[in-house]
């Protein structure tokens, strides 16, 4: 794990780091030699940190005044939010919070597709994201129960229907999912526990995620292996923990924003109606991070293939670097690929889209395309592209624009605007 | 920076995109002036005061306000009515409590510390005296519909005779703004319905108005503090924002990459 | 050079200095939600009536979850409660300033060791009894004998009327 040996200089650090070494540790957090030329996409990382403490701490301070009852959960919201002290403060954070934690896991995705940062050797690494990120759709979605309103209700109705579509035990596991004949008091206790456990779950992974980067060291703009440390790194401490922070801060005044002065702009109205087992409401809608897969599934018109296709959509990620051949992991040097990574991001934006649409005529007609789009992007486009695809050359360094094969010069010139991808 | 004007950019279009979704199948409603609305937006006081008075003399009879207390008609951003007016209004009403000594339940005038009295023992009460539709808790009544404040505000004045064609069944109005058109409550509100003691004319606009503000006040007591919060905190966010920007520059230039 | 040095120098500890102000800002409503909510707050005070209460009994109510000793004293026990000199006590507090109306003694019912609530009518005093760890109060509520350090405590409270007791 470590580059180097490290001693601590005082007697009594040295004692305790011969038997616990966390000051080796911390030594190799600040030293940790970091591509110098990261750029602001790479900041996600850290801002997803600041998510997941921002989480857990305000969760922890809910859960001392939520009552997880179904006669009561409602009731013990607006009670948060009228008498605790800072309650709506807390709650407003950790309801946009999630929001927040999405936009930014959705924005470190994309960038790692973007500069192949999941290819061979960051495997692993990649893997562990993909579970973090269903841990972390699945602790959204129980926390969303917690409040007990309208959509509480349905959407935890019809998630966990989802589970009936498979064949034989389906309707048996959705019974066990309740305990009981449907969402009702005992399903809320049990959401609120495994809501509570996710996030610790959530975090040891996240150690395992880091931990699995700080073997190879981080991808780079350029996608090129480098010399660590060497004159294309900077240590962690100060450089990357300043430019994060920066990141951070630029992020925060966006949360900050949702927080104050919109905070029920994402949620949905039928959530302030308390849940009512007799009445659904007009438009199930899910949270707008989940509505790209809403979208797959609805455009399926079988029960059991449209819970696989919506599955399958995310799973397919976990075979992302096998299934993309190229050699070359930064787009920047792909040319093609470049051009079909954006019509991706068009396209799991159009099934965001269509997803909080009605399913029906055009809208559906669109989704079906996207869908069918999304699993042709994963599974054609991107094995033909690797041994189709004629890509630029790579320079050797991030200092020095040294280019392997062929003495391009234009790509040298070109040096600054990839930088600044 | 340049990446961070991308960044915001792809949000806000991202965000500009839900909210398009959103409001796709919008009614237009009715547009008055709030004083809430907005960064700095405050409750107009004489406002939320007149629109309990509507709540009080109109609504409640059959609208329950569950979550609300009679103390909170005191508190600082609300319709901050004196310690002594809320006394007044609390003992006006008869609150159930006990068991006394005896075991038996027993009615007494009510103190700031309770819950607003509600009109019906239960949901099922209310919907037996109101032909089987369920007439709404208020207190957060505001954010539970897709159209907010605009959506309230018109509704009460969106009474009209059906047009032609259109057939409704004993105890169902016709409104403009309500999904469907369909509504079980009737027209609620008339010119001079009720007698402010500021003297406003009680118009059925200004009565709709000053209601729907009470509503926005009971669905967010803390709407106030939370604007006056978010200003501060977004200026400190961006001082901070600046400090830590020039620190950047100044450790990135030991070297010669630029950040 | 030296003056690109201060000036830096500054910056950093201005950085600094406005992350930690906006952290402690940050922690206070964290550890603030801890505090008594408003609903809390809004239930400090109870009416009682006292009515029924006739001399020699002791009624116990219920204010912010703790009890509260209303106790009509008898003529006897108020003597004996006078008759008290102030120097024989661990905690030196007169009678009349503990019962404002002689019959009447209202006192948190609360040991002031660690908690417990004493028995009535117990003890060496004639007046309570801790049965935690033996304290012994005497027929004005003042600790006599044992560990607690203090005299049972007297809230907040008046007579609203006759036949009523608001406390708090």
């Amino acid at each position: 794990m470590s580059d180097h040996e490290y001693t601590p200089k005082s007697k009594v650090g040295k004692w305790f780091n011969d038997r616990l070494p966390l000051l080796t540790l911390a030594n190799h957090l600040t030293d940790y030699p970091t591509p110098k030329n990261l750029n602001y996409w790479w900041t996600f990382g850290g801002i997803l940190t600041f998510c997941l403490i921002t989480q857990i701490v305000t969760g922890l301070v809910l859960a001392m005044h939520y009552i997880a009852h179904a006669d009561m959960a409602f009731q013990s919201v607006e009670h948060i939010m009228r008498d605790v002290n800072y309650g709506w403060l807390i709650r407003y954070i950790h309801a946009n919070g999630a929001s927040m934690f999405f936009l930014a896991v959705y924005i470190h995705i994309f960038r790692s597709l973007f500069y192949g940062s999941y290819k061979s050797p960051r495997e692993v690494i990649w893997i562990i994201g993909i579970i973090i990120y269903l841990l972390m759709m699945a602790a959204a979605f129980l926390g969303y129960v917690l409040p007990w309103g309208q959509m509480s209700f349905w959407g935890a109705t019809v998630i966990t229907n989802l589970f009936s579509a498979i064949p034989l035990v389906g309707e048996g596991i959705v019974t066990w999912l309740w305990g009981g004949y449907s969402v009702d008091n005992p399903t809320l206790t049990r959401f609120f526990t495994l809501h509570y456990l996710i996030p610790f779950l959530i975090l040891g992974l996240v150690v395992l995620h880091i931990w699995a980067l700080h073997v190879p060291g981080n991808n780079n703009p350029v996608g090129i292996d480098i010399k660590k440390p060497s004159k294309d790194t900077v240590p962690f401490h100060p450089y990357i923990v300043i430019k994060d922070g920066f990141a951070l801060l630029m992020f925060m005044i966006v949360f900050a924003f949702f927080v104050f002065y919109t905070p029920n702009i994402l949620g949905h109205a039928d959530n302030y109606i308390e849940a009512n087992p007799l009445v659904t409401p007009a438009h199930i809608v899910p949270e707008w991070y989940l509505l790209p897969f809403y979208a797959i599934l609805r455009s399926v018109p079988d029960k059991l293939l449209g819970v696989i296709a919506m599955l399958s959509a995310i799973l397919i990620l976990a075979a992302l670097p096998w299934l993309d051949t190229s050699k070359i992991r930064s787009a920047v040097f792909r040319p093609l690929y470049k051009q079909f990574y954006w019509i991706l991001v068009a396209d799991v934006l159009i099934l965001g889209y269509v997803g909080a649409m009605p399913a029906e005529g055009l809208y559906l007609l669109i989704a079906r395309i996207a869908t069918a789009y999304y699993f042709l992007h994963f599974l054609v486009v991107l094995p033909v592209l690797g041994f189709k695809e004629r890509t630029t050359p790579v320079p050797l360094s991030i200092t020095e624009p040294i280019l392997g094969g062929s003495p391009n010069l234009a790509a040298v010139k070109k040096k600054d605007s990839f930088k600044d991808q | 920076m340049k990446n961070f004007f991308r960044i915001s950019f792809l949000i806000a279009l991202f965000f500009g995109f839900q909210f398009n979704s959103n409001a796709a199948e919008k009614v237009e409603y009715l547009k008055t002036d709030w004083s809430f609305k907005g960064p700095f937006g405050k409750f107009d006081r004489a406002a939320l005061q007149r629109g309990y008075q509507v709540y009080q003399e109109v609504c409640s009879s059959c609208h329950s306000m569950k979550y609300l207390s009679y103390r909170n008609l005191v508190e600082e951003g609300g319709p901050e009515f004196s310690v002594e007016q809320a006394k007044a209004i609390a003992a006006s009403f008869e609150v159930k409590d006990g068991p006394n000594a005896d075991g038996e339940m027993f009615m007494r005038p009510g103190r700031l510390s309770d819950k607003f009295v509600m009109p019906y023992e239960n949901e099922k009460a209310a919907q037996a005296a109101n032909g089987g539709a369920y007439p709404p808790d208020m207190t957060v009544l505001v954010k539970a519909r897709g159209g907010g404040v605009d959506y309230i505000y018109s509704l009460l004045q969106g009474y009209e005779d059906p047009p032609a064609g259109v057939t409704l069944d004993d105890g169902v109005y016709y409104n403009k703004y309500i999904y469907g058109n369909k509504i079980k409550m009737s027209n609620q509100l008339s010119d001079g319905l009720v007698e402010y003691s500021d003297g406003t004319n009680a118009s059925v606009e200004q009565m709709a108005k000053d209601v729907t503000t009470f509503l926005m006040w009971t669905a967010e007591p803390h709407l106030e503090t939370r604007h006056k919060m978010g200003f501060k905190a977004i200026i400190y966010l961006i001082i901070l924002t600046v400090l830590v920007y020039f620190s950047m520059k100044r450790i990135w230039s030991r070297i010669e990459t630029k950040v | 050079m030296e003056k690109k040095t201060k000036r830096r120098d500054f910056l950093f500890t201005a950085t600094y200095a406005v992350g930690a102000v906006g952290a402690g800002a940050v922690i206070w409503p964290m550890i603030d939600q801890m505090n008594p909510d408003a609903s809390v707050k809004a239930l400090a005070s109870t009416e009682v009536d006292v009515s029924t209460v006739t001399p020699g009994k002791t009624i116990t109510v219920l204010w912010r979850g703790k009890p509260v000793f209303i106790r009509r004293r008898t003529p006897e026990e108020i003597a004996e409660a006078k008759s008290v000199k102030l120097e024989e006590l661990k905690h030196p507090e007169k009678d009349e300033d503990r019962a404002k109306d002689p019959e009447w003694l209202v006192m948190l019912g609360v040991c002031t060791h660690l908690g417990c609530v004493p028995l009535d009518q117990k003890g060496d005093y004639n007046g309570w009894f801790c049965p935690c760890h033996g304290s012994h109060y005497d027929t004005s509520g003042r600790i006599r004998k044992g560990p607690a350090p203090t005299n049972m405590e007297i809230p907040e409270y008046k007579f609203v009327n006759a036949n009523t007791i608001k406390i708090g």
